[in-house]
């Protein structure tokens, strides 16, 4: 027994140590699998020894064999065992093993619970180091959870090494454990001001991490951020809360506008690059979520552009990529100013640095216009001949695509060149793209119809040399083309020259070489060729040629029954019988070709590609439930039906459908027609789309010119060069005829004319060689307006999305509640306890735990099931949201609360101290916002409104219990997650909101390559009204009625200082009347004034809200006010009053609500409502202004506009619906409008008078 | 966040490998294998970004790296670190390699892996960065390296002071004994 000790002990001498064992691997450079594997034998008897650093030893070698890709975690036990060794040094590699191999899986895990507990509470700060270091590494959702607690008394640690390390692993512990992020996070955010600022860094390196998955959250950290941007010193620290407000400010737009200042100066100051680089990039994110055009922050755009001009002509090529990434940014919002950096841009393609030519192949995207288009596509077509690798030419290759057809075709004038580009392109060997190529021809040829001709003649070229392409092997991308070839050739066959030629290009033996799915194509498509050929021999006498063709097709068909594709086979046979059966008709003198024909006639139509996505379920429709009674299980695996056909691409299928029963279609196509007829807002396609020719000039491009004859013309100049070159004789000639004409007229216009003239020609001058017709793409009709098609639903950090505003103010209403106090565990049997089971006991009735735990089991389930639950999922939260509202509604102080204070960042449980704290911090800032509001508060009623108007426009069949539901919810905050498409939509609807503060003037959506009419931008407009003012302050206030309370409207105030003096104790009293009383809080005598939350520094503003209750609403009426303050200069300070009277409005009784036609019509036809009417005069304003000033200032909604005619809808806060009927003529506006309160209606309409005789 | 570290020669011979996510280690050599593949045909004088390669992470993620004599130092990133932070931090990592291990070499790398991973820790964990001060990374490795030390002697110490000390001694009298006879 000794003996074997004391022989372990001498053996230990003789064990390789890790620097052996490298140093033998090294040696046995032949047989290194051999060697290892006998090490590792040899490690597996030194772990079976007691010896625990015999065991160190050996597992200090399984981490080196890890690196070299040997699976260790047969070894995990011995992990574990050296990890709970007592002294350091093993412990050490231990946890170092661990944390390299150890993950989810590893069973074992779950037996470190308490060594890791008993670590971290170890005197030792270095044991509680690496225990956390390890546990960073393999954290599990069940340690996550039992650990939380150990770590967060951790975070006030006295040592700042260890305090460091838990506040950065407690974002670890967040995203496998959801539930400890509210309890842990206020101290999180105490160590935003630890003294020690590595833990400061470390906390603002969590919370940041934190806010880039969930900025909305984290808002209303935004002032103590900025403290600390301010003050800190340390870059890190810095970039970070630079990056971090990068993200916030979208959802704050005042907050970029506080940034802007600090940021320039750190741009102008800092000499680090990383962080210069860094203030650019946030100056630019705040850029673009601010309007553009302000003419402040022109400036700030030249300083970014100028800086990262400076950066890209830097020497260092780190320094030029991030530039040219930054550029890009910019370029989003702000091509303008990008490019006019083009040169320095196009410099860069030819960098030696294939990551910054991509980069700046990036920026390319965003800097063509009409005018250089040709040259531009030129210069890459270049860089394709001459790149090697094919990963950067298959890029060149799809951003080539992407530029020409950006934003549906744009850019292009010559479609012509554009097809002859992409014919150029085939030529690329090896490509992958071949399905781009290809679905791009087909998009190009369905939807330009002028080009039509001109695309069959290159296809047709193309498959008479489809060898060329398709060279020998089949899995050669490229051959993809040929599908788009031949079924353009088919279905646009009437405009083949030569279509038997054609035809035999397509039976060729060598086809069968192709793969199935274009084989297939090839196939039907021939059949189309033939009803043509058969077609065009009708008339004549001699029908040689016409059975000529058929016994074309009698003799190579044959060739594709035969194919092993199924899809090529099946189609083959049915049309040799066809064709049988028509060669004996033929013999018979039968006129045949147009029976032929009618199988393929029809016009197929684009279709969006998300446009099936958008259908919406009808209702009561259960798309869920079963039709038959389910199947028995038994018959489940075997039998289900193969997925043969989908594995063609599905997207084609629509060339399929022409031969579903053609009655049934003709049918369907008429109804649709009538529909669309019927339809005010579809847009028809021109019918003189037909016409190909009919721009001046164009004669200059017949197709003769180019010598179609010579296949493909592989060497010498390339086509599209010829186009560039005649596009450019052109525009030449254009020019000097416009010049000419320009002399002729007088200089009357000489400003605009001389713009054309000089320099280079501005965009609009370069008309399109062809007239042509884009046709859009159709989309359902009462496709629901979402975009959120790709979020994915498993992203971890979806749980992580918990408001934690609450939390931080100091009377929060959700407390913690005891369930969510983190678990502390002392006893094994409850760790045993199964997390589902655990979860499921702790459910109370808080929704925020039953929504992630709810989210959890949803994230077990396995995804196909879930899939299909989503849709319960949604309603079940429905409901629940509904009943979240009902709860609300009940509670009438919730009326206190303004609705920006919500939209901003409170939840609508809490007081909203901490959100009005924050809209404090950002109102103050250095321009009185007050006078901004001013300036720009008005578009953003053309935002709402035009939004509003449009949407009934463009989807007047939408559901109607959608979408009040929506704006309701958009009124009651909820404060957990959301189903994504909510979100979108709220942030919609936010967005519009901010543009009521700083909106640019006519933000209207961009138009598309002119399928929308353009419209004027609206003039400014504002609903403050000046409500009193002297030397010292200027108040002006604003009246909207109260969402949830019938009897309450918001009097929303901004005190603006004009003085040089602080005012203070600002108290605001009215005089209440029967009828309106100014709501006081409980305890205050009806005389009581209340005091302003804030006290004014000089210069600047802010707004207070006050609730008065009404009771009648059918009059207007005004009540007297007082407003007494402390003016506090240097020396002295001095009492000062300032009476006032407020104007309660009709209008400011009403509430935007919106309404659909059909509603809208039967509210109408009910006869409640009384009439009556008003005339006004010499109205001189675009229609569509006066809509958006009756929505704006007197809060009613656009139903239905049809051209110079609009009806009109608002709702009182005690339920009045207010309908109008507007009509325009000649500066005379007609307004009928019908109400069930007479009184109410009159006012409004005298008030809408008054509206307009103002302006 | 960092998704990965990754230090391989200039033949794509793994130094060290950190990852932040887990996978397999076949998967994890495959990344290594295809990082070098990206890395190595660059030239000197281009740019130290990459578009993430494919296995690791996708286009969400960038590859920063610094090449020195025959190693280079890849940090696999997201979109939430600063690139030319990143570089400024690879070089305090090199700078303090180079000051614990005095003028730091490859063979120092090869044969030092654990203390690698060490300094390692001190700097960067679970993929965010813990301290970017090289003296204060610097003091907190010597002092773990100091309690390793004064462990080590004492594990002479009480191994030899140990019953089986004694066993042995006895035995070897026991020996000699028979010997002598």
């Amino acid at each position: 027994m000794a003996l074997k000790i004391v022989k372990g002990s001498i053996d230990r001498m003789f064990d390789k140590n890790l620097q052996d064992l490298v140093r033998g691997i090294r040696n046995h450079k032949e047989d290194e699998a051999k060697y290892i594997s006998t090490c590792i034998d040899e490690i597996k008897q030194e772990l079976k020894q007691d010896n625990i650093a015999v065991k160190a030893n050996a597992v200090c070698k399984l981490t080196y064999l890890q690196m070299l890709g040997y699976d260790v975690s047969w070894a995990a036990f011995n992990i574990v065992e050296v990890m709970s060794s007592s002294k350091f040094t093993y412990k050490r590699i231990g946890y170092l093993a661990a944390s390299q191999c150890f993950h989810e899986g590893t069973d074992v895990i779950m037996l470190t619970t308490n060594q890791i507990r008993k670590d971290l509470s170890s005197p030792n700060q270095y044991d509680t180091g690496v225990a956390l270091t390890g546990l960073s590494c393999f954290v599990t959702p069940d340690l996550a959870r039992d650990l939380a607690n150990d770590i967060m008394t951790l975070m006030s640690h006295t040592k700042p090494y260890i305090r460091k390390k838990a506040v950065l692993i407690m974002y670890k512990v967040f995203l496998k454990y959801p539930e400890s992020l509210r309890p842990a996070f206020p101290r999180l955010k105490e160590k935003l001001e630890d003294p020690d600022p590595g833990v400061q860094s470390a906390a603002v390196n969590v919370i940041c991490e934190l806010a880039r998955r969930n900025p909305k959250n984290y808002l209303s950290l935004a002032p103590l951020f900025f403290k600390l941007m301010t003050s800190s010193t340390n870059n890190w620290v810095l970039i970070k809360i630079i990056k971090l407000f990068g993200a916030l400010t979208p959802l704050e737009p005042r907050l970029g506008k506080k940034l802007i200042e600090p940021l320039t100066n750190l741009i102008h100051s800092t000499s680090a690059m990383s962080l210069l680089y860094e203030c650019v990039n946030t100056v630019i994110a705040v850029l673009i979520s601010l309007s553009s055009g302000m003419p402040n922050h022109s400036a700030s755009i030249q300083l970014c552009v100028q800086k990262l001009r400076i950066l890209i002509e830097d020497s260092d090529q780190n320094l030029k990529y991030l530039g040219l990434l930054a550029m890009s940014k910019i370029l989003k919002t702000h091509p303008k100013s990008v490019q006019s950096h083009k040169d320095l841009i196009l410099q860069c393609l030819d960098d030696k640095d294939e990551s910054i030519r991509l980069r700046a192949l990036d920026l390319l995207y965003g800097m063509v216009s009409k005018k250089n288009l040709m040259e531009i596509v030129k210069k890459l077509m270049l860089h394709v001949d001459k790149a090697e690798g094919t990963t950067y030419r298959d890029e060149l290759l799809t951003k080539i695509i992407d530029i020409c057809s950006q934003s549906n075709y744009q850019y292009i004038t010559n479609f012509e060149w554009y097809i002859s580009i992409l014919v150029e392109l085939t030529r690329l060997e090896g490509t992958r793209h071949g399905h781009l190529i290809a679905s791009q021809m087909l998009d190009v040829a369905i939807r330009v119809k002028a080009i039509r001709g001109f695309a069959v003649a290159q296809m047709a070229t193309l498959l008479d040399n489809a060898h060329l392409l398709t060279g020998n092997t089949q899995r050669n991308g490229i051959c993809e083309v040929l599908y788009a070839a031949a079924w353009i050739c088919g279905e646009f066959s009437e405009h083949l020259e030569d279509p038997m030629q054609t035809l035999e290009a397509m039976l060729r033996p060598k086809v069968a070489t192709l793969p199935g799915h274009i084989q297939a194509v090839y196939v039907q498509n021939a059949a189309k060729l033939f009803a043509t050929v058969l077609q065009k021999h009708e008339g004549e006498t001699d029908s040689q040629a016409a059975q000529e063709t058929s016994q074309l097709l009698i003799d190579r068909l044959p060739l594709f029954v035969q194919s092993a594709n199924l899809e090529v086979q099946e189609r083959a046979s049915c049309i040799l019988q066809l064709v049988k059966y028509i060669q004996k008709l033929q013999q018979k003198n039968v006129e045949v070709a147009e029976e032929v024909t009618a199988l393929f006639a029809g016009e197929l139509n684009p279709v969006a590609p998300k446009a099936q996505k958008k259908v919406p379920i009808p209702e009561g429709l259960d798309l869920d439930a079963w039709i038959n009674e389910p199947p028995s299980e038994s018959e489940s695996e075997d039998e289900k039906p193969k997925v043969v056909f989908a594995k063609e691409e599905p997207k084609h299928y629509r060339s399929r459908h022409t031969e579903v029963d053609e009655k049934e279609l003709a049918r369907r196509r008429e109804v649709r027609k009538q529909e669309q007829a019927n339809n005010p807002f579809y847009i028809k396609a021109s019918p003189s789309s037909q016409k190909v020719y009919d721009a001046p000039g164009v004669e200059h491009i017949p197709v003769v010119q180019i010598d179609l004859s010579v296949p493909l013309k592989v060497p010498g100049m390339p086509m599209s060069d010829q186009y560039l070159k005649l596009e450019e004789e052109r525009r030449q000639k254009e020019k000097a005829e416009r010049k000419k004409k320009e002399k002729k007229k007088k200089r009357e216009k000489r400003g605009k004319g001389r713009k054309a003239d000089s320099g280079p020609e501005s965009e609009e001058d370069i008309t399109p060689a062809h007239q042509v017709d884009i046709v859009t793409e159709e989309m359902p009709e009462n496709a629901l307006p979402s975009d959120d098609d790709d979020k994915d639903p498993n992203d971890p950090h979806k749980a992580l999305d918990i408001d934690l505003d609450n939390l931080l103010s100091g009377f929060s209403s959700r407390p913690l509640a005891d369930s969510e106090k983190l678990p502390v565990r002392t006893h094994r049997p409850e760790v045993l306890k199964s997390p589902a089971e655990d979860r499921d006991s702790k459910s109370v009735p808080q929704e925020t735990k039953k929504k992630s735990s709810k989210e959890k089991k949803e994230k077990k389930k396995d995804k196909e099931k879930d899939r299909k639950r989503s849709k319960e999922e949604k309603k079940k939260k429905k409901k629940h949201k509904e009943v979240e509202e009902e709860l609300l509604e009940s509670q009438p102080e919730e009326a206190v609360q303004s609705e920006e204070t919500k939209e901003a960042a409170a939840p609508p449980t809490s007081t909203s101290a901490e959100a009005s704290d924050l809209d404090f911090w950002l109102s103050s800032a250095p321009v009185p916002p007050a006078a901004a509001q001013e300036v720009t508060a008005p578009s953003s009623a053309a935002a709402v409104d035009t939004s509003s108007a449009a949407a009934p426009e463009s989807e007047p069949d939408e559901p109607k219990d959608t979408e009040p539901e929506d704006t309701k919810s958009s009124k009651h905050k909820k404060k957990k997650q959301k189903k994504e498409k909510e979100e979108k939509e709220k942030k919609k609807k936010k967005r519009h909101h901010h543009h009521h503060h700083h909106g640019d003037a006519g933000g209207e959506d961009s138009v598309q390559n002119g399928t929308v009419e353009e419209e004027e931008p609206l003039p400014p407009m504002s609903n403050y009204s000046l409500l009193a003012e002297n030397s010292y302050i200027k108040m002006v206030y604003d009246i909207q009625g109260n969402h949830q309370d019938e009897s309450k409207v918001v009097v929303s105030v901004i005190f603006e200082n004009k003085s040089d003096s602080f005012l203070k104790s600002m108290e605001f009293n009215v005089l209440d009347s029967l009828n309106s009383k100014l709501q006081r809080p409980e305890g205050a005598g009806p005389h009581d004034g209340l005091t302003v939350p804030f006290q004014l520094p000089p210069g600047v503003s802010n707004e207070a809200r006050f609730v008065f209750s009404v009771q009648s609403i059918v009059m207007p009426q005004k009540l007297k006010g007082t407003l007494t303050f402390i003016v506090k200069s240097d020396e002295s300070s001095t009492h000062e009053k300032l009476d006032f009277k407020l104007h309660f409005t009709c209008t400011s009784y009403l509430i935007t609500t919106p309404c659909y036609s059909d509603a809208y019509a039967k509210l109408l036809e009910s006869g409640d409502l009384k009439g009556s009417s008003l005339r006004l005069e010499g109205i001189n304003m675009p229609f569509h202004h006066l809509l958006a000033r009756i929505c704006f200032h007197h809060h009613f909604s656009v139903v239905e506009r049809i051209d110079s005619c609009a009806s009109m809808y608002s709702r009182s806060i005690q339920g009045h619906h207010v309908c109008l009927l507007v009509k325009t003529s000649d500066q005379t506006v007609s307004i009928d409008a019908k109400c069930d309160e007479p009184s109410l209606l009159g006012n409004v309409l005298d008030e809408i008078k008054q509206t307009f005789s103002k302006c | 966040m960092i998704k990965a570290i990754l230090i391989f020669n200039n033949h794509g011979k793994p130094r060290m490998s950190k990852f932040y996510e887990h996978y397999t280690e076949d998967t994890e050599q495959q990344i290594i294998r295809e990082t070098f593949h990206l890395v190595s045909k660059r030239d000197e004088n281009v740019c130290n970004f990459l578009e993430g390669g494919l296995l690791i992470g996708g286009s969400e993620n960038k590859l920063i790296y610094r090449h020195y004599a025959t190693l280079y130092f890849v940090f696999c990133v997201d979109s939430s670190e600063s690139e030319l932070g990143i570089l400024d931090l690879i070089q305090v990592f090199v700078e303090t390699l180079d000051k614990c291990f005095e003028n730091v070499c490859e063979l120092d790398l090869i044969f030092h892996l654990d203390k690698v991973h060490n300094i390692l820790a001190e700097m960067v964990m679970g993929g965010m960065v813990l301290e970017t001060n090289m003296s204060e990374i610097i003091t907190q490795v010597e002092a773990q390296g100091k309690m390793e030390k004064s462990e080590r002697l004492q594990d002479v110490f009480v191994e030899f002071s140990h019953q089986d000390l004694l066993d042995f001694y006895n035995q070897m009298e026991m020996i000699q004994t028979q010997l002598t006879r």
